[in-house]
């Protein structure tokens, strides 16, 4: 028997949400999306999430189980239960505001989508036929191309956890399914929107998106190789102080730097201003591969760190 | 009241495309349940078909007659020709869009062999190209986020119409509850297919029918409803699609005693015959109770495929296998079943979408239709693969444009709002009063079941007979059941009742349809009449409400350049 803790939330009814735990037996090959179904159509019909595909498509079924924004079709429930736990807990994803609960309101997300300009902008009329594009060309935005816009990244994406203004990962990486596509004639235009404030630059590179994503798409890969592209494109964008607050943002989150831990270290981690002079070699030696990117895990003393910038005034 | 110039329902392939054809200078309107690119359009693998010639001389000629060859020749020929016709341009204007395909060397748009077509014409994208297609237009209507309006999660219950015209929508939003009148000069409906009155299927839990039924209750007939196709390989139990290039990269099928039973069936073709033919060949299998380890699946074997390929080739379909049962193909076999994949019938329109309301084609003004919803028909009695991405992009941008010449003809007529509203408030509260003495869970199971197992890849009169009789007393314990969340807010449970209802319909319609056509085409087989009867039923079926009693009607086919043959590959 499993116990399915589940966040509850119905404003029609109660104002605040709550946890209601469900004991169920999961059958055997069951993905999560399979048991809240069996669960829904037998016991509470006033269960409230999106599915559609239930087959890791459509992009509808995005929820947190066990602290983490995963498609629920796609994850057998048994898997959720490693290292002898005997409960999930589910919530809706994070980032976006609750309207039932497992349902969230994906208004913003889809905002930010649309302000990447997600179309070919092009000076010439299109030729009679098909445009070219070489195999190699297609595989630049082949992997960006696979996004199913599920919110998943974005639930859990630390920037965006304290700015609310970063247009978040998957907006991000399908800018760059058109900063790189060989038919898009904006590129220099994109990458200097797109190096605005909210923008490319205000990443951590905590790579969260990227073990959320159910897709190749990957956003932080995205993100980076818009980067390369803004450089060669001679957007270096200096204004290092947004650097550093993306810096500091990655401190106060998870208590460490995910890219040069050495030079930083060096520095002092409170140095902010040797910090932002630290920060474009930085980038600059991360995107040419000098440091390989850190997946960086919430260190156990993150509290610690976060009070200290509290009493630091920030 | 909300006012538009034209308003569609369904943003999948065919509603997207129809609504940027709308778009100049009108005020458009696009409805859906879901999110646009959750529509199921974005589950389609495979590609969509044009005689491009990018890798092998092709000509729309041959195209033509492999469709309508496929179809059993129970397709309207003059509509299977312009369609043919106009996929080329259909296919280089989504390029245009931006559509992501892969490519030929040379850049241009790659192109790859399917099943029933006797070229490579299939345009793909990766294994996905449902999806880039999908994402494109929905692009394209960001882009054209001032023209047109997006109403998503919402729901469409009514179509209103009024004599001979039709006037617009009734709707809810799934997210508030509140209950909307949308009025429009046209109307186009594109809500896709109804696979989810099958227990096995490959469709989304959103294709039940709604927009046929919609239609149906507005006193539009349905065509061709008996014609389901059925994919050989849904994954056991789930009916999650495993696609054709399983079988094209050399996977066998191989029944409960380990033989690659296909020898029995289509020796020369073994398990690359046509669709249809191998789900029957694996039914027969797991009837005779030769099914893999003693159950209702047969086994798609890719082990001896081994490791380094499956994962060049066939990366997602291994993927797909451990996500959604945990089995691994390097080392197992797949369990696959027969699985209801989609609906050749659909709401009667011709060729530029306009629907029909009767044997004569008598137009209903105002109202259009496209995409699965529709029967135009260029399937016939069995859909060729990659033809309906096709179908759905070709007549999607002929609807719209059909919808928008209409709406720039003529002005808003007249609707009684308040009694129009009326009608929904009436359908939800009548559910919310219903006595509670019967579960909505088991009638939907039931249903599935029972037309799994009655009118599913074998027919025949005593089972369709006693299927329509189990179907009708459903409808009555429908009428009975129990729901908890009385709630305005996101009330999925509402709107399943709502669509089990429209799906209790859709099953008798198609039963009824079967149960009449005494002969075997294409997707329908009648074991008691296992051959095709050109002299009887060489006909579109019509099915509309008549009092309490479902009334049955003739369409001729169309037929212009290939008299009807034997079907044989
Ligand atoms: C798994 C799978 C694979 C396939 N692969 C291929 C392939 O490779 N090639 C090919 O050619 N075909 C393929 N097909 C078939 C093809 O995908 C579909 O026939 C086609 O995409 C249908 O498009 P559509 O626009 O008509 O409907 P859909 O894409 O299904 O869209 C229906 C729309 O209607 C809306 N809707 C429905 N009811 C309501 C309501 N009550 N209120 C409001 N909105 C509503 C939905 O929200 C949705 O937006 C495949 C099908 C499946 C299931
Ligand atoms: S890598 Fe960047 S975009 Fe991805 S989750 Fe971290 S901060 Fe967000
Ligand atoms: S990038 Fe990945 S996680 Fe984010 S929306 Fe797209 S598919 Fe989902
Ligand atoms: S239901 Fe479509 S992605 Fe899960």
């Amino acid at each position: 028997m499993t116990t399915f803790r589940i966040k509850r939330f119905n404003p029609e009814k109660q104002a605040d949400p709550y946890w209601e735990d469900i004991e169920y037996d999961i059958p055997p090959g069951a993905t999560l999306l399979d048991c809240l179904n069996d669960i829904k159509w037998t016991r509470d019909g006033t269960l409230s999430y999106r599915m559609s595909c239930r087959s890791a498509i459509c992009g509808s079924c995005g929820m947190k189980a066990n602290g983490h924004a995963l498609l629920a079709c796609q994850r057998q429930a048994e898997h959720l239960l490693k290292d002898g736990r005997d409960t999930i807990t589910i919530e809706p994803m994070g980032n976006m505001p609750v309207i039932k609960d497992l349902v969230v309101d994906m208004g913003e997300f889809w905002e930010k989508v649309n302000q990447v300009k997600p179309y070919l902008k092009e000076k010439e009329k299109p030729p009679e036929k098909e445009r070219r594009q070489s195999p190699e060309q297609f595989k630049l935005i082949d992997d960006a191309s696979t996004c199913i816009m599920c919110g998943c990244c974005y639930s859990d994406c630390n920037t965006l956890e304290v700015d609310k203004n970063f247009l978040g990962p998957a907006a991000l990486a399908k800018a760059q399914r058109f900063v790189q596509d060989s038919r898009d004639e904006g590129t220099g235009e994109r990458v200097r929107e797109l190096s605005e404030a909210g923008g490319i630059w205000d990443c951590t590179h905590c790579a969260e998106c990227v073990e959320r994503c159910p897709k190749p798409a990957q956003p932080m890969y995205r993100i980076k190789e818009i980067m390369s592209v803004a450089l060669e494109e001679g957007v270096t964008n200096n204004n290092g102080a947004r650097h550093a607050l993306s810096f500091v943002k990655s401190i106060k989150h998870s208590g460490r730097l995910n890219e040069n831990t050495l030079p930083v270290e060096s520095m002092g981690y409170f140095n902010i201003k040797g910090l932002m002079e630290l920060v474009p070699v930085g980038l600059r030696m991360l995107l040419k591969g000098k440091i390989p990117p850190i997946i960086h895990k919430n260190i156990d003393d993150v509290e610690d760190v976060r009070r200290i910038f509290r009493e630091l005034g920030e | 009241m909300i006012k538009h110039d034209v308003l569609i329902v369904g943003a999948g392939l065919a509603g997207m495309r129809a609504a940027i054809e709308c778009c100049d200078g009108l005020n458009v309107g696009l409805l859906t349940k879901v999110y646009p690119s959750r529509s199921h359009s974005g589950a389609a693998q495979g590609g969509i078909a044009a005689a491009l010639g990018n890798s092998e001389e092709d000509t729309w000629e041959e195209h033509m007659f492999d469709t309508v060859k496929g179809g059993d020749y129970l397709n309207d020929q003059d509509a299977v020709e312009e369609y043919v016709k106009a996929a080329p341009n259909v296919i280089y204007q989504l390029e245009h869009f931006g559509c992501v395909f892969s490519r030929t060397p040379d850049g241009r748009i790659a192109q790859r062999s399917f099943g029933g077509h006797s070229k490579p014409r299939a345009c793909f994208s990766a294994d996905r190209t449902g999806h880039a297609i999908l994402h494109a237009l929905h692009e394209q209507l960001m882009k054209r986020g001032d023209q047109v309006r997006i109403y998503n999660e919402w729901y469409l219950h009514f179509l209103i119409v009024q004599e001979d015209r039709c006037h617009g929508v009734v709707v809810s939003n799934i997210q508030t509850g509140e209950v909307e009148i949308i009025q429009a000069k046209s109307v186009v409906f594109a809500t896709g297919g109804y696979g989810r009155v099958f227990k096995i299927t490959t469709n989304a839990f959103a294709g039940t029918a709604d927009g046929a039924i919609a239609a149906f209750n507005a006193g539009i007939p349905l065509e061709d409803p008996e014609f389901v196709q059925f994919h050989p390989s849904g994954l056991y139990r789930q009916g999650i699609l495993f696609s054709e290039a399983a079988r094209g990269e050399g996977g066998y099928l191989l029944n409960g005693k380990e033989e690659r039973f296909m020898e029995a069936y289509a020796p020369a073709r073994m398990e690359l015959a046509p669709r249809d033919i191998v789900a029957r060949a694996e039914q027969s299998e797991i009837d005779a109770g030769r099914g893999w380890k003693g159950e209702g699946c047969i086994a798609l074997d890719l082990r001896h495929l081994g490791e380094a390929r499956i994962m060049e080739r066939l990366p997602q379909i291994r993927q797909l296998g451990i996500d959604f049962i945990g089995v691994d193909c390097i080392k197992e076999p797949l369990p696959i079943q027969p699985s209801a994949h989609y609906s050749m019938g659909g709401i009667p329109a011709d060729m530029h979408g306009q629907v029909v309301m009767d044997s004569r084609n008598t137009p209903l003004q105002g109202f259009f239709a496209a995409g699965e919803c529709a029967c135009i028909s260029v399937h016939g009695a069995n859909r060729l693969g990659t033809n309906s991405l096709l179908d759905a992009t070709v007549f999607g941008e002929r609807a719209g444009r059909s919808a928008a010449e209409y709406a720039r003809s003529v002005g808003f007529g007249q609707i009684n709002e308040g009694h129009e509203k009326a009608r929904v408030l009436k359908q939800i509260e009548e559910i919310f009063q219903r006595p509670g003495t019967e579960n909505y869970n088991d009638i939907r199971n039931e249903m599935k079941d029972t037309m799994m197992e009655k009118c599913g890849v074998f027919r025949d009169d005593e089972k369709l007979t006693d299927c329509l009789q189990q179907v009708r007393t459903l409808q009555a314990r429908y009428k009975k059941g129990r729901i908890t969340d009385k709630g305005k807010i996101f009330n999925s449970e509402l709107y399943e009742i709502i669509e089990l209802g429209n799906m209790l319909k859709m099953a008798e319609i198609i039963t009824a349809g079967a149960l009449n056509r005494k002969e075997s085409r294409g997707g329908h087989y009648r074991t008691d009449f296992p051959k095709r009867d050109d002299e009887s039923f060489l006909h579109h079926t019509l099915i509309a409400q008549d009092g309490e009693e479902l009334k049955l009607d003739k369409k001729p086919v169309i037929i212009t350049k290939y008299p009807p043959k034997e079907r044989t590959y």
